[in-house]
């Protein structure tokens, strides 16, 4: 063989060996330096990005009772890319879902990621889990993330709670804050303090191995956060008093509300029929909420806030507190009543006539109050009868109604006081007048009032013409932390004028429908209303304080379609009452009667 | 004494420390790849960081004892350790022990013991002994298939014990054969096969039909239109769409699923990254993710945590590129560069065939580990689970390997004695 040829072919093989190293070294520039897909995988192998849920904030009522708190269960997690071949039939046989379940849920999970993680099965119970946590290594790409679900030790307060629900695309849409899957308060005070109670939730980047199992901290927790639990809650609610009032109305529809009328602290605040608020939490909740969406008596309708009823008979002070502050009404002055023969509006009570405004309350007479009304809007001197209404209309409003009151829960509707543009719509400009709007004069007619504003009316009553804008939470964070403040309204009527009105209320229940329900050593000052309405039957009304000289509670009560004030109203209200002031009942056979009666 | 300064006077010291780093950075690596803090001592021999300590040592003595032997000892004796391998090979066949599926191994006491490495070195010795005959006349047919044979004993012997990475190594003593005056038409056909083979599966039969037509017009109108060039072209565009055709119809009707499921993964015709393509996947990401500089030296998220399967063997490779970067990676490439490049300068520069031969039998039996492994771990080459030389966790390797280098560098120190 030639010299020359082998050098050649020595060079030949040492090309080879520098070619392929070559290749390899521009190979390897592409995969390390150029294509950053493969950094981005790695970090998908290794890196677990874990949700920290904090525990929403729990609830207390006015005595440090605890009204709402926390359970935990878990949320199975499915990262598609990790998951291999696991015993399925064992799987789903733990989690009770079929095997079609799993291949759903799992190629649902794949659609929206296969490298991110996605709620495979949400809320398994600390039960279930319990057996799952032995086998986990055996399910390459399934993890649990600890949630907590809200619990409710008494079954009371379901439209004051409200509930929580998963966030919604739309909610995720406007606030970057959610991501799906987050719970979010959806009503009641979970969704008037949601920013609160929620707290901020934190993240953990965690390393796992091959095998899922975690095995340390991301850069020694450089970019975790810790999450920072929601705030708890002190209601100014009183729980005994609250599961009494549900108890009381069992079997009733309508409302309770009850307020501390020198503070503006809601005290019960009772929607009937109600449901037992552990029906709408965790897996239970979509189902449960068909079920009670669909049920005719409404239980999901929160009455306190969100139904509306003519005030009726409990309206008449509003007319004779106007008629006292415009000089039209004074202690001297009489009416005449011939009672079922009156007209234009007839009376419904047999009382002596002519009567002055004490009588006109505690006997409820209706042509006194049609009189005072009259008077008013025909004379009052603000000008035209329109201007007169106007003028009266500013200060039924001003005493809380036909406005929303500025409480700190959410859906709340503002009644209706008609304004006098709605009376020109309806009538004609000019073609209307005291007569044609004789109805308001006893509070029916176009009037609507709710129950939490009767119960305002009573503690503006209560306070001589003003009230601070009624509430349910008094502290955030600890009961000693600082109070909420709430706006105060005072009303256009002065001080001395409510006195006559309240002497009035204090004789209704001496004299006059309430004497039957009278509380043991506590004078009560409140006013029945038999609410006509174009529905069906009377609803049953009744607006009271109590103590009258000194008083400590107001309280609101509305039994749709139930007939008279006093049959119903009353009893609940005065029962209400005594047990919230003396913290006993002395007339056992009223209670049982109330809480058995059925009316719907 | 003479002797002896004689020895380390002439020790080829590139070689040698070539050698030394590979094998402390093979270490270093396989401490990375497994690293475990519970036992983070390098030393700690319960874990394979240690042992590989205690191979290397070993394989230092083993390389100053074939040092210290007299340098004809392999060249009188090369067809004896060859026969005696060639035993062990059958031996193990019959009581060897299997170890992830392969029955090439024998079991002492806690070690293991994988006879295919040291059968490379022994068939090296052989091959180099056969072309160091006096009087050889290579036209000779029975010459050509003599080298032939002694490469298929042991690689038929080693793809019965279902090793067939190990088995391939042999081909690589192409590299001998073309060395020692075998047709460069050979070498350039065994290319041509792998290249219409590959392109076949991966842009399919038509393509490259058209495209071996299209290089064979454009030949016609640059080469001298004889007769006898334009025969033999119109020959090889026959066999070229021939080989084009068998490659798809082996593909469809020979290869199981499983071994076309690895094809077309490799082709990245499909991504299954859970099955066949899972290894390669997840070697890629490792590799890939280690950026420019590397994550640092156990830093490495994918090979600690176990994504990358047979870290400390066959994906050692891996290690370096997560923690090493591009940096690391064209480092450890480019010594392997440079230690065949040496290998084979040193190989020219010997003054008897056997010494020469043996030396390009070294080359390219480590080229070929080099071009397998390394290339697995980046997707340019199938699976093929074989060592990376110096650098894998293993006894058997290690010192398989040494004991290839070290007799080749034994050889070196005695090229200027008399024949
Ligand atoms: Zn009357």
């Amino acid at each position: 063989m030639a010299q020359k040829s082998n050098v050649s072919r020595a060079q030949t093989v040492i090309a080879i060996f520098i070619v392929i190293g070559a290749i390899y070294i521009i190979r390897l520039f592409y995969i390390q330096v150029i294509d950053d897909s493969y950094t981005l995988s790695a970090n998908n192998n290794v890196l677990r990005y874990v949700t920290q849920y904090p525990a929403r904030g729990l609830v207390y009522d006015r005595n440090g009772k605890l009204l709402v708190y926390n359970e935990a269960v878990y949320d199975l997690m499915v990262l598609p890319a990790q998951v291999k071949e696991i015993d399925t039939a064992e799987f789903c046989h733990l989690l009770q879902i079929s095997v079609e379940g799993f291949r759903e849920r799992l190629n649902k999970a794949k659609k929206y990621s296969r490298y991110k993680p996605s709620l495979f099965e949400k809320q398994i119970s600390k039960e279930t889990y319990g057996y799952l946590e032995e086998k986990m290594y055996r399910y390459k790409g399934f993890f649990v993330q600890p949630r907590t679900l809200r619990k409710y030790p008494k079954a009371i307060g379901a439209h004051l709670f409200g509930y929580v629900g998963e966030v919604t695309q739309g909610i995720i849409d406007k606030n970057p804050y959610y991501k799906s899957g987050d719970y979010i308060g959806v009503s009641g005070i979970e969704k008037a303090y949601e920013e609160e109670l929620r707290g901020i939730k934190g993240l953990k980047i965690k390393m796992v191995d091959v095998h899922n199992r975690e095995v340390g901290s991301f850069n020694e927790g450089k970019h975790d956060t810790a999450s920072i639990a929601g705030q708890d809650l002190y209601l100014s609610i009183d729980g005994d008093l609250q599961e009494y009032g549900e108890k009381l109305m069992a079997g009733k529809m309508g409302s309770v509300v009850a307020i501390e009328p020198s503070t503006g602290e809601i005290l019960a605040f009772i929607s009937s029929p109600a449901y037992d608020p552990n029906l709408l939490v965790g897996r239970v909740r979509g189902k449960n909420f068909k079920l009670l969406s669909e049920d005719s008596v409404k239980p999901l309708l929160n009455r306190a806030m969100a139904g509306t009823y003519p005030p009726g008979s409990t309206f008449k002070m509003v007319n004779d507190l106007i008629g006292l502050q415009e000089g039209l009404l004074t202690l001297d002055t009489r009416y005449t009543c011939q009672g079922k023969g009156s007209s234009p509006i007839r009376c419904t009570h047999d009382h002596q006539s002519p009567l002055d405004v004490y009588v006109a309350i505690n006997q409820s007479c209706n042509p006194f109050h049609w009189q005072v009304f009259k008077s008013f809007i025909n004379n009052s001197g603000h000008g035209s009868i329109r201007d007169n209404y106007v003028s009266w209309r500013n200060h039924v409003m001003s005493l809380g109604f036909g406005k929303k009151l500025g409480t700190d829960l959410q859906f709340e509707l503002s009644g209706n006081v008609p304004s006098a543009e709605t009376f020109d719509k309806i009538y004609g400009k000019g073609h209307w007048n005291s007569m044609t709007i004789r109805s308001l004069s006893i509070g029916q007619g176009e009037i609507l009032v709710t129950p939490l504003q009767l119960a305002n009316y009573a503690v503006t009553m209560a306070n001589r013409g003003t009230y601070i804008a009624p509430h349910v939470v008094k502290t955030i964070g600890t009961s000693q932390s600082e109070k909420r403040v709430f706006a105060t309204s005072v009303s256009t009527i002065d001080k001395k004028h409510f006195e006559i009105a309240i002497e009035g209320m204090r004789q209704v229940a001496t004299l006059g429908t309430a004497r039957w329900s009278q509380i043991e050593g506590v004078t009560m000052a409140g006013k029945t209303g038999t609410a006509e309405n174009p529905h069906g039957d009377d609803h049953s009304l009744y607006m009271a304080f109590a103590p009258a000289e000194n008083p400590k509670i107001a309280i609101a009560v509305v039994i749709e379609n139930a007939g008279f004030g006093s049959t119903w109203a009353l009893p609940i209200a005065s029962l209400m009452m005594e047990k919230y002031i003396t913290g006993t009942i002395k007339r056992p056979a009223v209670e049982e009667k109330m809480m058995t009666s059925k009316l719907y | 004494m003479r002797e002896r300064n004689n020895i380390f006077g002439n020790i080829d010291f590139p070689l040698t420390g070539l050698y030394l780093l590979l094998v402390v950075l093979g270490w270093l690596n396989i401490y990375a790849a497994v690293y475990n803090q519970d036992y983070n001592s390098i030393f700690d021999i319960t874990q394979s960081y240690g042992k590989q300590l205690i191979w290397i040592i070993s394989s230092l003595f083993l390389g100053l004892l074939i040092l210290l032997t007299d340098s004809r000892f392999f060249s009188t004796f090369a067809y004896l350790i060859y026969g005696f391998m060639i035993v062990l090979l059958l031996v193990v066949l019959g009581i060897g022990t299997e170890i992830s599926g392969s029955k090439s191994w024998f079991q002492i006491g806690g070690f293991s013991i994988q006879p295919a490495e040291f059968a490379k070195f022994a068939t090296c010795l052989a091959i180099a002994k056969f072309f160091s005959s006096q009087h050889l006349n290579l036209s000779l047919t029975k010459n050509k298939i003599i080298p032939l044979i002694l490469m298929a004993i042991p690689s038929g012997l080693i793809l019965l014990q279902n090793d067939t990475g190990s088995a391939l190594v042999y081909g690589s003593f192409i590299l001998v054969l073309y060395r020692m005056g075998l047709s460069g038409n050979f070498l350039l056909a065994g290319l041509l096969v792998v290249f219409i083979a590959i392109s076949t599966l991966m842009a399919g039969t038509l393509f490259v039909v058209f495209l071996i037509l299209g290089l064979a017009g454009l030949l016609l109108f640059f080469m001298k239109r004889n007769r006898k060039n334009i025969m033999s072209l119109i020959g090889l565009v026959i066999l070229g769409i021939a080989l084009t055709y068998s490659v798809e119809v082996g593909v469809e009707k020979m290869l199981g699923d499983h071994q076309k499921a690895r094809i077309n993964v490799l082709l990245g015709k499909t991504l299954d990254l859970k099955g066949a393509g899972y290894n390669v996947n997840q070697s890629k990401i490792a590799i890939g993710s280690g950026g420019f500089f590397g994550k640092g030296y156990l830093n490495g998220t994918q090979t600690k945590y176990n994504f990358v399967p047979e870290q400390s063997t066959d994906f050692i490779f891996c290690t370096v590129g997560e923690e090493w970067g591009f940096l690391g990676s064209t480092v450890v490439v480019a010594l392997f560069i440079l230690l065949l490049l040496r290998i084979v300068i040193v190989a020219e520069r010997q003054r008897s065939d056997f010494s020469r031969v043996y030396g390009y039998g070294v080359a390219s039996i480590l080229f070929f580990h080099f071009m397998i492994n390394i290339g697995m771990t980046i997707g340019l080459v199938p699976v093929i689970g074989i060592p990376l030389p110096f650098f894998s966790y293993g006894g058997s390797s290690l010192w398989a390997f040494t004991i290839l280098l070290f007799i080749f560098i034994k050889q070196d120190v005695n090229r200027n004695a008399l024949l």
